[in-house]
Protein backbone atom coordinates (compact mmCIF):
# COMPACT_ATOMS: atom_id res chain seq x y z
CA UNK A 1 0.00 0.00 0.00
CA UNK A 2 1.13 3.51 -0.69
CA UNK A 3 0.25 6.74 1.08
CA UNK A 4 0.79 10.04 -0.69
CA UNK A 5 0.89 13.44 0.91
CA UNK A 6 0.79 16.68 -1.11
CA UNK A 7 2.63 19.80 0.04
CA UNK A 8 3.00 23.17 -1.61
CA UNK A 9 5.94 25.53 -1.72
CA UNK A 10 6.80 28.64 -3.68
CA UNK A 11 10.23 29.34 -5.11
CA UNK A 12 12.00 31.28 -7.82
CA UNK A 13 14.56 30.05 -10.30
CA UNK A 14 16.24 30.73 -13.60
CA UNK A 15 17.09 28.07 -16.13
CA UNK A 16 20.60 28.84 -17.32
CA UNK A 17 23.82 26.92 -17.76
CA UNK A 18 27.36 28.33 -17.96
CA UNK A 19 28.21 25.58 -20.42
CA UNK A 20 26.21 27.32 -23.15
CA UNK A 21 26.40 30.83 -24.59
CA UNK A 22 23.79 33.44 -23.66
CA UNK A 23 22.18 33.04 -27.07
CA UNK A 24 22.08 29.26 -26.75
CA UNK A 25 20.61 29.52 -23.26
CA UNK A 26 17.90 31.83 -24.48
CA UNK A 27 17.12 29.61 -27.41
CA UNK A 28 17.00 26.48 -25.21
CA UNK A 29 15.15 27.79 -22.15
CA UNK A 30 13.14 30.63 -23.67
CA UNK A 31 11.32 32.76 -21.08
CA UNK A 32 12.71 30.56 -18.31
CA UNK A 33 16.12 32.07 -19.06
CA UNK A 34 15.01 35.59 -18.01
CA UNK A 35 18.04 37.00 -16.10
CA UNK A 36 15.84 38.15 -13.21
CA UNK A 37 14.32 34.72 -12.77
CA UNK A 38 10.68 33.88 -12.14
CA UNK A 39 8.68 31.84 -9.65
CA UNK A 40 6.24 28.99 -9.32
CA UNK A 41 3.74 27.61 -6.86
CA UNK A 42 5.15 24.12 -6.72
CA UNK A 43 3.46 21.01 -5.39
CA UNK A 44 5.55 18.28 -3.78
CA UNK A 45 4.07 14.81 -3.48
CA UNK A 46 5.80 12.32 -1.20
CA UNK A 47 4.66 8.70 -1.42
CA UNK A 48 5.40 6.20 1.32
CA UNK A 49 5.06 2.45 0.82
CA UNK A 50 4.37 -0.01 3.60
CA UNK A 51 1.69 -1.87 5.48
CA UNK A 52 -0.58 -0.07 7.94
CA UNK A 53 0.28 -1.17 11.46
CA UNK A 54 -2.33 -3.38 13.05
CA UNK A 55 -3.22 -1.08 15.90
CA UNK A 56 -3.38 2.47 14.53
CA UNK A 57 -4.02 1.47 10.91
CA UNK A 58 -1.46 3.85 9.44
CA UNK A 59 1.60 3.28 7.23
CA UNK A 60 3.14 6.31 8.86
CA UNK A 61 1.80 8.91 11.30
CA UNK A 62 0.94 12.08 9.33
CA UNK A 63 2.48 14.44 11.87
CA UNK A 64 5.78 12.58 11.77
CA UNK A 65 5.86 12.58 7.96
CA UNK A 66 4.90 16.25 7.72
CA UNK A 67 7.52 17.23 10.25
CA UNK A 68 10.20 15.20 8.44
CA UNK A 69 9.38 16.52 4.96
CA UNK A 70 9.18 20.04 6.36
CA UNK A 71 12.61 20.15 7.92
CA UNK A 72 14.35 17.86 5.40
CA UNK A 73 13.04 19.43 2.21
CA UNK A 74 10.43 22.20 2.34
CA UNK A 75 12.33 24.47 4.75
CA UNK A 76 15.22 24.51 2.27
CA UNK A 77 13.24 25.37 -0.84
CA UNK A 78 10.10 27.25 0.23
CA UNK A 79 10.37 30.95 -0.62
CA UNK A 80 13.91 30.37 -1.81
CA UNK A 81 15.84 31.43 -4.87
CA UNK A 82 16.70 27.92 -6.01
CA UNK A 83 19.76 28.94 -8.05
CA UNK A 84 21.48 30.71 -5.18
CA UNK A 85 19.91 29.72 -1.87
CA UNK A 86 20.17 25.96 -2.40
CA UNK A 87 23.84 25.06 -2.53
CA UNK A 88 23.24 21.72 -4.27
CA UNK A 89 21.64 23.56 -7.20
CA UNK A 90 24.29 26.24 -7.67
CA UNK A 91 26.23 24.23 -10.25
CA UNK A 92 23.27 22.62 -12.02
CA UNK A 93 20.16 23.91 -13.77
CA UNK A 94 17.20 23.98 -11.33
CA UNK A 95 14.78 22.17 -13.62
CA UNK A 96 11.95 20.17 -12.09
CA UNK A 97 13.96 17.03 -12.88
CA UNK A 98 17.02 18.19 -10.95
CA UNK A 99 14.90 19.54 -8.11
CA UNK A 100 12.98 16.25 -7.85
CA UNK A 101 16.22 14.25 -7.80
CA UNK A 102 17.60 16.50 -5.09
CA UNK A 103 14.49 16.26 -2.91
CA UNK A 104 14.50 12.48 -3.37
CA UNK A 105 18.15 12.39 -2.28
CA UNK A 106 17.50 14.56 0.77
CA UNK A 107 14.56 12.45 1.88
CA UNK A 108 16.10 9.06 1.12
CA UNK A 109 19.42 9.81 2.82
CA UNK A 110 17.68 10.76 6.08
CA UNK A 111 14.83 8.25 5.73
CA UNK A 112 16.16 5.25 7.66
CA UNK A 113 17.06 7.27 10.73
CA UNK A 114 13.49 8.53 10.88
CA UNK A 115 11.41 5.62 9.59
CA UNK A 116 13.73 2.61 9.71
CA UNK A 117 11.78 1.06 12.57
CA UNK A 118 8.36 1.72 11.01
CA UNK A 119 8.78 -0.57 7.99
CA UNK A 120 7.78 2.35 5.75
CA UNK A 121 9.87 3.10 2.67
CA UNK A 122 10.15 6.16 0.45
CA UNK A 123 8.35 5.13 -2.71
CA UNK A 124 8.19 8.24 -4.86
CA UNK A 125 8.86 11.95 -5.04
CA UNK A 126 6.78 13.92 -7.51
CA UNK A 127 6.99 17.64 -8.11
CA UNK A 128 4.52 19.73 -10.07
CA UNK A 129 6.18 22.89 -11.33
CA UNK A 130 2.83 24.07 -12.64
CA UNK A 131 -0.47 22.25 -12.93
CA UNK A 132 0.71 21.18 -16.39
CA UNK A 133 4.33 20.13 -15.74
CA UNK A 134 5.46 17.49 -13.32
CA UNK A 135 8.36 15.14 -12.70
CA UNK A 136 8.36 11.87 -10.78
CA UNK A 137 11.34 10.11 -9.23
CA UNK A 138 11.17 6.57 -7.89
CA UNK A 139 13.96 4.56 -6.32
CA UNK B 1 -15.58 -11.91 -39.50
CA UNK B 2 -15.49 -9.28 -36.78
CA UNK B 3 -14.45 -5.81 -37.79
CA UNK B 4 -12.29 -3.48 -35.72
CA UNK B 5 -8.94 -3.95 -34.02
CA UNK B 6 -7.12 -7.21 -34.05
CA UNK B 7 -7.14 -7.94 -30.34
CA UNK B 8 -5.19 -11.18 -30.42
CA UNK B 9 -1.61 -10.44 -29.38
CA UNK B 10 1.25 -12.92 -29.64
CA UNK B 11 2.27 -14.54 -26.34
CA UNK B 12 4.43 -12.23 -24.25
CA UNK B 13 2.95 -9.13 -25.88
CA UNK B 14 -0.27 -8.95 -23.89
CA UNK B 15 -1.07 -5.42 -22.96
CA UNK B 16 -2.33 -4.35 -19.56
CA UNK B 17 -5.48 -2.31 -20.07
CA UNK B 18 -6.77 -0.37 -17.06
CA UNK B 19 -10.04 1.50 -16.76
CA UNK B 20 -10.87 3.79 -13.86
CA UNK B 21 -14.16 5.03 -12.47
CA UNK B 22 -14.33 7.83 -9.93
CA UNK B 23 -16.93 8.17 -7.17
CA UNK B 24 -17.43 10.43 -4.18
CA UNK B 25 -18.89 9.92 -0.76
CA UNK B 26 -19.07 12.09 2.31
CA UNK B 27 -18.70 10.52 5.70
CA UNK B 28 -17.64 11.33 9.21
CA UNK B 29 -15.17 9.49 11.41
CA UNK B 30 -12.67 9.79 14.19
CA UNK B 31 -9.36 7.98 14.57
CA UNK B 32 -8.53 6.58 17.99
CA UNK B 33 -7.24 3.31 19.39
CA UNK B 34 -9.53 2.23 22.25
CA UNK B 35 -6.65 0.99 24.42
CA UNK B 36 -4.75 4.28 24.28
CA UNK B 37 -5.32 7.33 26.46
CA UNK B 38 -6.78 10.57 25.12
CA UNK B 39 -3.31 12.15 25.16
CA UNK B 40 -1.73 9.18 23.36
CA UNK B 41 -4.41 9.21 20.69
CA UNK B 42 -4.01 12.96 20.15
CA UNK B 43 -0.25 12.48 19.82
CA UNK B 44 -0.83 9.82 17.17
CA UNK B 45 -3.80 11.19 15.24
CA UNK B 46 -3.93 14.89 16.16
CA UNK B 47 -7.33 16.56 15.93
CA UNK B 48 -8.68 13.48 14.14
CA UNK B 49 -8.78 11.69 17.52
CA UNK B 50 -11.64 13.82 18.86
CA UNK B 51 -14.49 11.45 19.59
CA UNK B 52 -17.21 13.79 18.38
CA UNK B 53 -15.85 13.14 14.90
CA UNK B 54 -15.40 15.18 11.75
CA UNK B 55 -16.11 14.64 8.08
CA UNK B 56 -14.45 14.38 4.70
CA UNK B 57 -15.53 14.49 1.10
CA UNK B 58 -13.81 11.30 0.06
CA UNK B 59 -12.94 10.69 -3.58
CA UNK B 60 -12.58 7.10 -4.69
CA UNK B 61 -10.95 5.90 -7.90
CA UNK B 62 -11.46 2.25 -8.77
CA UNK B 63 -9.24 0.74 -11.44
CA UNK B 64 -10.19 -2.49 -13.14
CA UNK B 65 -8.36 -4.62 -15.68
CA UNK B 66 -9.37 -7.37 -18.07
CA UNK B 67 -9.60 -8.29 -21.71
CA UNK B 68 -10.97 -5.78 -24.17
CA UNK B 69 -14.07 -7.42 -25.56
CA UNK B 70 -13.65 -7.80 -29.35
CA UNK B 71 -17.25 -6.80 -30.02
CA UNK B 72 -18.08 -3.93 -27.69
CA UNK B 73 -14.45 -2.75 -27.22
CA UNK B 74 -14.62 -2.41 -23.46
CA UNK B 75 -12.90 -4.02 -20.46
CA UNK B 76 -16.10 -3.43 -18.53
CA UNK B 77 -19.07 -1.22 -19.18
CA UNK B 78 -18.36 1.81 -16.96
CA UNK B 79 -22.07 2.02 -16.10
CA UNK B 80 -21.78 -1.47 -14.63
CA UNK B 81 -18.65 -0.49 -12.71
CA UNK B 82 -20.46 2.58 -11.41
CA UNK B 83 -23.32 0.40 -10.16
CA UNK B 84 -20.89 -2.02 -8.48
CA UNK B 85 -19.18 0.88 -6.69
CA UNK B 86 -22.46 2.45 -5.68
CA UNK B 87 -24.08 -0.74 -4.40
CA UNK B 88 -21.05 -2.04 -2.53
CA UNK B 89 -19.39 1.12 -1.25
CA UNK B 90 -21.12 4.45 -1.79
CA UNK B 91 -24.58 3.35 -0.62
CA UNK B 92 -23.03 1.98 2.59
CA UNK B 93 -20.54 4.77 3.29
CA UNK B 94 -22.19 7.96 2.07
CA UNK B 95 -23.46 10.28 4.81
CA UNK B 96 -22.60 7.79 7.51
CA UNK B 97 -20.54 8.03 10.68
CA UNK B 98 -18.08 5.27 9.82
CA UNK B 99 -17.10 4.33 13.39
CA UNK B 100 -20.72 3.88 14.46
CA UNK B 101 -22.50 2.74 11.32
CA UNK B 102 -20.18 0.85 8.98
CA UNK B 103 -18.64 -2.52 9.75
CA UNK B 104 -15.68 -3.13 10.46
CA UNK B 105 -14.98 0.38 11.72
CA UNK B 106 -16.61 -0.30 15.07
CA UNK B 107 -13.36 -2.17 15.83
CA UNK B 108 -10.92 -1.04 13.10
CA UNK B 109 -9.65 2.56 13.00
CA UNK B 110 -11.11 4.19 9.85
CA UNK B 111 -7.84 5.59 8.52
CA UNK B 112 -7.71 5.95 4.73
CA UNK B 113 -5.38 2.92 4.71
CA UNK B 114 -8.00 0.75 6.43
CA UNK B 115 -10.88 2.21 4.41
CA UNK B 116 -9.04 1.41 1.16
CA UNK B 117 -8.56 -2.18 2.30
CA UNK B 118 -12.23 -2.47 3.20
CA UNK B 119 -13.26 -1.04 -0.17
CA UNK B 120 -11.04 -3.61 -1.90
CA UNK B 121 -12.66 -6.39 0.13
CA UNK B 122 -16.13 -5.21 -0.87
CA UNK B 123 -15.36 -4.74 -4.57
CA UNK B 124 -13.15 -7.71 -5.43
CA UNK B 125 -15.85 -10.37 -5.82
CA UNK B 126 -18.43 -8.28 -7.71
CA UNK B 127 -15.75 -7.16 -10.19
CA UNK B 128 -14.60 -10.76 -10.70
CA UNK B 129 -18.21 -11.80 -11.32
CA UNK B 130 -17.99 -9.60 -14.43
CA UNK B 131 -14.88 -11.49 -15.60
CA UNK B 132 -12.59 -8.58 -14.71
CA UNK B 133 -9.99 -8.08 -12.02
CA UNK B 134 -9.70 -5.29 -9.50
CA UNK B 135 -6.35 -3.61 -10.12
CA UNK B 136 -6.23 -0.73 -7.67
CA UNK B 137 -8.16 1.46 -5.31
CA UNK B 138 -7.15 5.07 -4.76
CA UNK B 139 -8.87 6.89 -1.92
CA UNK B 140 -8.48 10.62 -1.34
CA UNK B 141 -9.32 11.62 2.21
CA UNK B 142 -8.56 15.22 1.27
CA UNK B 143 -6.94 16.66 -1.84
CA UNK B 144 -3.63 16.55 0.08
CA UNK B 145 -3.74 12.95 1.27
CA UNK B 146 -4.50 9.76 -0.60
CA UNK B 147 -3.68 6.08 -0.47
CA UNK B 148 -3.22 3.55 -3.27
CA UNK B 149 -3.99 -0.07 -2.54
CA UNK B 150 -3.33 -2.84 -5.02
CA UNK B 151 -4.72 -5.69 -2.97
CA UNK B 152 -3.13 -8.49 -0.98
CA UNK B 153 -1.02 -9.41 -4.03
CA UNK B 154 0.03 -5.81 -4.55
CA UNK B 155 3.74 -6.35 -5.07
CA UNK B 156 2.90 -8.20 -8.29
CA UNK B 157 0.46 -5.54 -9.44
CA UNK B 158 2.81 -2.55 -9.25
Amino acid sequence: MRLTRRYSFSASHRLHTGVLSDAENESLFGKCNNPFGHGHNYVLEVSVAGEPDGLAGMIVPRGKLDDFVGRTALDRIDHADLNNDVKELRQIVPTTENLSLLVHRWLSSAWDVEFGDDGATLDRVRIEETARNSCEVTA
Amino acid sequence: MRSGLNVTSPPGFRKLVLITRKAEFSASHFCAVPDLSVAENEALFGKAARRSGHGHNYVLEVTVTGDVDPVHGMVMDLKVLKEIINENVVDLYDHRFLNHEVEPFDRVVPTPENIAKDIWRRLEAPVEEKDCRLHGVRLYETSDLYVDYFGPRESAAR
